[in-house]
């Protein structure tokens, strides 16, 4: 049991599917304007991820290795137009938000990622194990970036005011920037930089070392 | 016409404001030329899908579209990912076999990017955006060439920029990807400020 807990543990921070794996960056990118969005659109992707591992690795004997990648494929493009549709009956307003981004689940690499490297070789308990901690890992990512661009893009939270506008009486004049395209580029660079900074393990070794490095001036 | 063309080449770029394809944007633009032919083949599979897939969608999966077998009520659109998924994974194949033939100079500088394109979110995302925006068909040929060109031109320069960072003194942690989100950051400001641009 030991190790199939670290199958749930290991992507939290050490392996994580988004700063170090590298995978499933563009939805991440894309739903972080608001922390709503970002969490119905981590429940949305843990959901496929759990479910679409479990059912490959049911049948992970029975797929023919040429043809692997339609088969999973299609399980995974299923499991997202069922998602796709409950969000659509009982979420409408965040649906609308998150647009294409919950279709695109279907190319999400995390999703096909997993799937290929873990659930392809593994029997059913680890495989969910593997899918949820991955799952939270993105969810955790997502959390931290769509709280930093809703808090200083609107001052507010899950929709409710923390921090007051001078129109009602505050101090806050929300970061219009926040909610644009760049500065999720640079909250998640920084935030690779952060968690860098502090397991260096994880630091990609330059290429090319330079002959002069740090000059004293 | 001119206008679709021009803001989804720039301002509402593909990768850079809709954040599509981040994924193989990071993974493939260590080197120049490989990122030149990655550009090449996204743009020429962008520009044959999105139209395939707004015939697909019009003709045989929107409310109504069976309504001359007698069956008005069918209503396929909740099909759209799998039809679009399939389509774009065909195409990419007959692609592959038709360079194969008859340009294998292409077919040998795109290698083992072509089948890839599959599972790219931007030709994906491209016929999504196709449905959402409800473009005719000449506007989707326009959009599929335009978002495709506007790929190919980020992640060549992109592309460019990173073989020059290669050689500079950053931080430590920054090496790699967290260099690469910051300079992708930058570049997106740049192109955002391309919105005034066109007619």
């Amino acid at each position: 049991m030991g190790s199939n807990l670290r199958h749930l543990t290991n992507p939290l921070i050490a392996n994580n599917p988004i700063t170090l794996q590298i995978l499933g960056i563009c939805s991440a990118l894309a739903v972080t304007t608001s922390l709503t969005t970002a969490l119905v659109m981590s429940g949305a992707l843990t959901f496929v991820l759990c479910l679409s591992s479990a059912v490959i690795s049911l049948i992970r004997h029975h797929i023919p290795p040429v043809i692997r990648l339609i088969v999973q494929i299609t399980i995974i493009a299923s499991l997202v137009i069922v998602i796709d549709g409950f969000l659509k009956a009982y979420a409408f307003d965040v649906s609308l938000q998150i647009s294409i981004f919950v279709g695109l689940i279907v190319t999400n690499c995390l999703v096909l990622g997993r799937a290929e490297a873990f659930a392809m070789h593994n029997p059913v308990g680890p495989s969910v194990l593997d899918a949820l901690g991955n799952g939270l890992g993105y969810t955790l990512i997502l959390t931290i970036v769509g709280s930093i661009r809703e808090l200083l893009g609107a001052g507010t939270l899950l929709g409710y005011t923390i921090l007051r506008s001078p129109a009602e009486g505050g101090w806050f004049q929300p970061l219009g920037l926040m909610q644009l395209a760049p500065s999720a580029f640079f909250i998640i660079g920084l935030l690779v930089w952060a968690i860098r900074a502090r397991w260096t393990g994880q630091v990609t070794a330059p290429k090319y070392r330079l002959k002069y490095r740090r000059v004293q001036r | 016409m001119i206008d679709i063309l021009i803001t989804s080449m720039f301002h509402q770029n593909l990768v850079l404001t809709s954040f599509l394809g981040i994924c193989t944007f990071l993974a493939v633009s260590e080197r120049f030329e490989t990122a030149v032919g990655l550009g090449l083949a996204i743009t020429v599979v962008q520009t044959i899908t999105v139209p395939i897939n707004q015939l697909i969608y019009t003709g045989l999966l929107v409310e109504g579209a069976w309504d001359w077998l007698g069956l008005p009520q069918v209503d396929l659109t909740y099909l759209k990912l799998v039809a679009f998924i399939g389509v774009i994974a065909a195409m990419v194949q007959i692609l592959e076999m038709g360079l194969d033939r008859f340009a294998p100079w292409l077919y040998r500088a795109l290698g083992v990017f072509l089948p890839l394109i599959t599972v790219n979110c931007a030709v994906l995302g491209g016929s999504l955006f196709m449905v959402e925006r409800q473009y005719n068909l000449t506007e989707s040929i326009v959009f599929g060439f335009g978002s495709g060109a506007g790929w190919a031109l980020a992640i060549i320069a992109f592309a460019a920029i990173r073989e020059r960072l290669k050689y500079s003194d950053m931080p430590d942690g920054l090496q790699g990807l967290g260099g690469a989100f910051i300079i992708a950051g930058l570049m997106s400001l740049g192109f955002s400020a391309l919105a005034g641009v066109g007619p």
